[in-house]
Formats: structure tokens, sequence, C-alpha cells
């Protein structure tokens, strides 16, 4: 009853990709979320979350789905990273009580409407924050003992976690403006526009910082990045960054419409492969692997036949909202 | 200012709050949703627009109430490994890709069905429709059938074999596991519960509606069906309490002595305890009201069994008395007042009086939260009968928890309550503000809704939305009538 190699990886692919199709589809939610204070109330304000009414809760259920993974294919990982970082994660799951509730309550109660907009952007920064602050926790290294978590309950607090977390908040701004530049038109998709350009600029120079930062947090990350032959294949990353972050402000620049939402992911698919460089094959780096953390091959085969089933279902449906409701946003009330 | 409060009871505290709140609200859609199919079936077989618009008035209510179940079970999902870090490391082999199944039916359930069946009727069409709200309500059931799977193996575990590093790993056969011994009498207990709740909850509803106009033909129709449901179902789940309560006798028996306040044995017949004040730390029941051979006639089915008590269970193992035992009243008490009501139904049909008897209709509006209260007594029953263990027998809940500090687990459960209080006490007055409202002939359709159609964490909207964002020339309040003119 020993973990299954290939299996394992086979999860790891799984988890990964749950955990970037919740962040690049939450991502430009929660961006939204944000940004609402700066559009105007009333129609700007409608409009923007029209965008993503139709789509968030669905977007936000791939956050269950990595969280239910992680806990039934490595059980270790799913037992060492939350306790270490408790309080971010609670954080992020009151922040985003609050963001989902404020989409439908927001219309069921006008004479409070100010407040559920608060509650609005409000939950949606503290989740975004929580969660780049968690990815920063989880790269500056967790102290573990016996199959346990052994630091404090403050050691998530550093300047590089608050690195992180900025760098996240900056991106999903980005990924929310560049959905609302190909959402809106008119005054409220030149508002975007302009903050997308702000948000680019920010999450730029917050990526150039993580990435400066964490090789120096530990000999094992600089060794990944800058050494052979680690450096072949790493290199080609920030190569692959500038580039696309070179064709983002260009086509703001040319007020290209799609463009900048697909380059935004894209700018996303890129650190998601950075940190593939810095971490594989740990999921808990320098201390436990995937397959320290792996449940049995049992498990995990168990498992593997249900999301076989249900997985392409699921992304095949989510592929089938996106399409019905394509187009820019319409001028009425709450569609 | 937390000393002598331990993160252990924090952490356990956290747990119970967070889960009694989330199981309030599926233990009613998993009612509600089988409601919303049979009134849809009778809408279409009949053809009686009564049946269409009590559907569209408790979809309403639906949609708020699984919205809040959604959002309150994604804090669940993770607090597993928040707080209870070393049972998800060793159990989670086990018991993880049952979740992981319970996690992927809600999700698919979410993003296939419930769309189509709150917006899409003039779309899709009845049939389709109607095989929608059937997969929702049969999408329910499935995801109650995974987490109570989980549940009983923690209360009765079967199918593991331990593993080198302490895990409990699954052993050759997933049904082993899967169908452990307490799973089938929990899941038809649990579930009936939930009818019944539902049952009561409509029930009331229809009874204030009575109360104000006792010809409204839309609250004769839900209070009589929920008195049907009462009068047919609370009998059933007084058996079923029963199956249940001699399942545990045989695999937790521990748990049963706490329910009935057994500190001593009783070789020759063991009394039924009505009432009477525990006290665990004398092992003693104070002032106990109690009825000769009673509990071993139920029990064993003969007035002279013996009994063993918790004299039998060395202390560090026995569950806390006195939660159990006031817990399992109040749940005994509820079902057997729903009887009552079930019964006064059926005796107010014979007098032709269902829909003329206010007092049979306030009593039916005392009893609307009965099976929440029920509910959530029933699993203080159960949850706190299991304890010292997480994993019943094999795993202490002193060595589950995570190495959390005590003010941190403080802080989080502080944190949890006043969220929860807001945003929830919100969510139930959206609720029984559309309860309140009389139905009427004619009720909306939530796609048709004219500016806020219900649509929160777990509803993907329908199509319909499709024609109004690019359409937006198309009149708000049509297709309403295109299911009904023939109707």
């Amino acid at each position: 009853m020993t973990p299954d190699a290939t299996l394992t990886v086979v999860w790891a692919v799984i988890i990964a990709f749950g955990v970037f199709a919740y962040v690049v589809m939450d991502g430009f939610d929660l961006g939204i979320g944000m940004l609402f204070p700066s559009f105007k109330v009333g129609e700007g304000r409608n409009r923007a979350m029209n965008s993503i009414a139709p789509v968030w809760d669905g977007n936000e259920t791939w956050l269950v789905l990595g969280g239910g993974g992680l806990f039934a294919a490595f059980p270790l990982a799913y037992a060492v990273i939350l306790p270490a970082t408790y309080p971010l994660i609670i954080a992020m799951l009151l922040g985003l009580v609050f963001r989902g509730v404020a989409f439908e309550f927001r219309w069921r109660d006008p004479r409070h409407r100010a407040l559920w907009d608060l509650a609005f952007a409000g939950g949606s920064l503290v989740a975004a924050l929580s969660q780049g602050m968690t990815l920063g926790a989880i790269l500056q290294g967790i102290a573990v003992e016996n199959r346990a978590y052994a630091g404090s309950w403050w050691d998530w607090l550093t300047p590089y976690t608050l690195l992180t977390g900025l760098g996240t908040v900056a991106g999903y701004c980005l990924l929310g403006a560049a959905w609302l530049v190909w959402k809106l038109d008119g005054p409220a998709q030149d508002h975007a526009y302009r903050v997308a350009r702000l948000a680019a600029i920010a999450t730029l120079a917050l990526l150039v910082a993580v990435s400066l930062y964490t090789p120096l947090l530990d000999a094992e990350y600089w060794r990944r990045w800058f050494e052979a032959p680690g450096i072949y294949f790493a290199s080609q990353v920030p190569l692959l960054t500038a580039i696309v972050t070179s064709a983002l402000f260009y086509g703001l620049a040319k007020r290209w419409e799609l463009a900048p939402f697909l380059l935004s992911l894209a700018l996303f698919l890129l650190g998601m492969l950075g940190l593939g460089v810095s971490m594989w094959p740990y999921i808990v780096p320098d201390q436990v692997t995937i397959w320290d953390a792996a449940a049995p091959e049992r498990s995990q085969a168990f498992m593997l036949v249900g999301v076989g089933l249900t997985l392409p279902l699921i992304i095949g449906y989510t592929g089938w909202a996106y399409w019905v409701f394509r187009g820019k946003v319409g001028h009425e009330g709450y569609h | 200012m937390l000393d002598g409060i331990d993160a252990l009871l924090l952490a356990r505290l956290q747990f119970a709050f967070t889960v009694s709140f989330h199981f309030i609200f599926p233990s009613f859609s998993i009612g509600l949703a089988s409601y919303l199919a049979v009134l849809e079936a009778l809408w279409l077989r009949t053809g009686k627009a009564l049946y269409l618009d009590l559907f569209r008035y408790w979809l309403k209510i639906f949609a708020i109430a699984f919205a809040m179940g959604v959002v309150s079970g994604i804090v669940l999902s993770y607090q597993f490994g928040t707080n209870w870090a070393v049972f998800s490391d060793k159990a989670g082999p086990v018991v993880g890709p049952l979740m992981a199944y319970e996690v992927l039916t809600a999700f698919f359930l979410e993003a296939g069905f419930l769309g189509v069946m709150l917006f899409g009727m003039s779309r899709v069409g009845r049939k389709l429709h109607f095989a929608a709200t059937c997969m929702v309500a049969f999408g329910t059931f499935v995801s109650a059938f995974w987490i109570l799977s989980v549940n009983s193996w923690m209360q009765t575990p079967t199918g593991y074999v331990i593993g080198a590093n302490g895990q409990f790993l699954p052993g050759p056969s997933w049904p082993a596991i899967i169908f452990n011994p307490s799973f089938p009498f929990r899941l038809m207990h649990t579930v009936t519960a939930a009818y019944l709740t539902t049952a009561f909850a409509v029930g009331a509803t229809g009874a204030w509606h009575l109360l104000c106009d006792s010809a409204n033909p839309h609250a004769r129709k839900m209070f009589s069906m929920a008195m049907w449901m009462a009068a047919l179902v609370a009998p059933v789940q007084i058996f079923l309490g029963d199956a249940h309560g001699l399942n545990t006798l045989e695999h937790q028996p521990a748990k049963v002595m706490a329910m009935e306040g057994h500190f001593e044995s009783h070789p020759h017949g063991a009394p039924l305890i009505l009432f009477g004040i525990p006290d665990s730390a004398r092992q003693r029941i104070d002032y106990a009201i109690a009825i000769p051979k009673l509990s071993s006639l139920i029990l064993r089915h003969d007035p002279n069994a013996p009994l063993r008590g918790l004299d039998t269970v060395p202390r560090q193992d026995q569950p806390p008395v006195g939660p159990v035992f006031w817990a399992f009243r109040i749940m005994v008490g509820l079902g057997f007042a729903m009887l009552g009501i079930g019964l006064w139904s059926l005796f107010a049909r014979f007098r032709r009086k269902l829909y003329d008897w206010p007092w049979l209709h306030r009593a039916a509006l005392v009893m609307g939260p009965s099976g929440f209260v029920a509910v959530i007594a029933g699993w203080v029953t159960t949850e706190v009968g299991r304890q010292p263990f997480t994993v019943y027998g094999l795993l202490r809940t002193a060595q589950s928890a995570s190495p959390l500090a005590a003010p941190a687990v403080g802080a989080s459960l502080l944190a949890f309550v006043l969220v929860y209080f807001a945003v929830f006490s919100a969510g139930t007055w959206y609720i029984l503000r559309l309860m309140a409202a009389p139905p009427h002939p004619h009720e909306s359709d939530l796609a048709a809704a004219p500016e806020a159609p219900i649509r929160s964490a777990g509803i993907t909207p329908g199509p319909t939305q499709q024609t109004k964002s690019n359409a937006p020339e198309r009149p708000r309040t049509q297709p309403e009538g295109g299911p009904r003119d023939d109707a």
C-alpha cells in the first residue's frame, strides 16, 4: 500500500490545474471586486458586476476542488500547509463569504447597498491578499517535524509574504481590468484601460521584486534558477515574461480589446511555470515531496475515476456558460 | 484572557459552530429540492397552474438556502486541514476520496443543473426542465450520501488497514469502507429528517397564510401537502430512529449509555429515564424520573434483559453525558410532537376542518422551526456521543487537532461567530420575508424578475439571461405566460 509514482504525478498535475483554473478565473472576479469602488455608483458598478455575475460562482468552486483534492490526494501537505497559514486561510474564507453574499444581498436590499458594496470590495481584497501571502508563506518554507507543522502562528508574516500578497493583489487587478476592457464599452471601458495600465505596471514591478527576492531566500532556489542545468530551462521563463509584458503594454496602448486579457492570463501561466521551477517536486519546499505527501495508490486511483468522469463535464459546462454570456455587457439592470 | 481554555476545546467549539450552521441549510435544501420536483411533476401531470405557482414560490427560497449552504460549505472543506491537521493526515487516505466525491457531486450539480432549474424553463422546455429539477434533487441526495458515509466511517470504521506511518489506509474493498455498519441507518434517518424539516417549514408557511386568509388556495395546498408528510413520515422517522439506536447499541454502546443516562449497569432490566440531571463527575443521575424496565424493553425487546452502564467504560473513554442526554431528549421530544401534529391533521381532515382550525394552524406555525432544532439536536447526540474519539475507538480527539496556539483558534472562532451571525442573519431575514409574502396566482418566474433574479454562490444562471444581455430591447416581463397558457 504505497503511493504509485506515476499516479502521484497525475494528481499533482490535476491539483496544479485546479489551482491555476481557480487563480485565473476567480482572479479576475476578485480583481473586479477590488476595483469596484473606483467605478461610478450606478451604471458603472452595475455593469462591472454584471460582467461576472453569471460565472463567478462556478469559478469559485475550483477552490473547493483544490482543497478537497489536496486533502484526498496529498493529505500530509493539506495537514501541514493549512495550520502553517492558519490566519491567512481563515481570513480568505471569511473574505469569500462577504464577497459571495454581496452579489445577492446588494440587489435584495437597496437601502444597505453601500454597505454590501463595501463587503464586496473588502472581501475581495482580503481574499486576494491572503491567497498571495499563503503562496509566499509556502515558498519561504514551513517548519515541519514529525509529519506536522512545527512553527508558531505568526511565522507566515514576513516582508517576503507581504510582497507576494501585494503582487497577487496587483495581478488580480490586472486580470479584472483586462476582463472589463473586453466586456465593457464607452466611458467605463476607458476607465478599465487606465486601470489596466496602472495594474500592469504594479504587477510587473512586484513580479520582478518577488523573482529577485525568491532566490535569496534559499540556496536551493538560487541553484535552480542561476546554475546549470536549471538555468537553461529557467531562463526561458523571464524571457517569455518580458515578451508577454511588452505585448501587453503595446496592446493596451493600441486599445486592443481581447488581447490584454489573454496576455494577462499568459503572464499568470508563466508565473505558475516559475513556481514549478522553484518547487518541483516539493509540495512543501525542502521538506515534503509530492511522493512523501501522497495518499496510497488505492485512494488516488479511486478518486481518479470520479475526476475522470466529472472534470471533462465541468470544463465543458464552464466553457458553455462563458459562451452563452459572450459579448459586451448590456446597459440595463442586473442581468 | 484565554487562560484555562485550551486550544482543543476552542477548535471543537469552532467546528461545532461552523458545521451546525452549515447543516441547517442542506437539511432544508435536500427536502425542498424533492418538494420542488414533486410540485413540478404534479404541474406537468395535472396541468394545474396552482402547482406551478407553488413551484415558483418555493424556488426563490430554495435559491437563497442553497446559496448559503454553499458559502458555509466552502469553510468546512478547509476546516479539516486548518484545525484537525493530525486527523487529516491520518485519516485522509480513507475519508479524503469520499469527501472528494462529495465535492465533485456538488460541483457537478451546481454547474450542470441548478442554473437550468432556476432560470431555464423558457429556454429548455418543460420536460428537460423537469429532468434538471430531478437531477438537482438527486444531486442533493448523492451529496448527502458521500458526506454521511464519511461521518459514519468516523463512527463505525471498517475496511481500513493501519500503515507503517500510523495512517489509516484503505483496505482492498472500497464498499467495505463506504457501507460501514452505521451508514445505511444514518443515511435513512438523516435524509428523512431533512424531509420532515422541510415539511414543517412548508407547513408553517402555509399555516401562517391560512391564519391570514383561510381561503387562499395556494396556502391550502401547501399546508395539506405538508400535513400529509407529517402524518406519514413522522411515524416512519420514529421507526428509523429506533433502528438507528439499536445499531448504535451494537457498535457504540457507550453513546447509548450516555443517551439513556445509564451510569450504572442493570443486570435485571434497565429503566427508561425520562428526565433527570446527569452528573458526570459523580457518575450519577439526580432527580431521575424513570419507568422501570422500559429501556431494556425498547433496546433489547425484553423487560428483564441486562444492560450495561457507563460503570463498565473507563472514565477516559466516556462521552460527556450531559449534552448527549439533553440533545437526545430534545430530538425525541420534537419527533413525537411532529407525530402529534400529523395525527391532529388527520383528525382535522376527518372532521373536514383542516383549513379552518386556527389552533391547528397556530400549532403548525410554532412547529415550523422544529425540524431544524431536531436536526441539530440529533447531530449533537451522535457527534458528542462519539467523543472522546474522532475515529471511534481508534483516534482520540485530543490527538487529532492541529498544533495551534489557543489565541489563534480563539480569534478565528470569534471571527466566525461575528461574521456568520451578521451574514446568515441577513440571508435568513430575506428568506423569512419571502415566506411572509402570500403565494398568489401568476407567481413570478425567477428569470423574469424585473431587476434582481436570485443568484448567489452556487448558482449558475440559466441561459435566459443570454437573451437579456444580448437583446436588451426585449421586454422584461414576458416568458411567464409561455408554459402557463395551455396549463
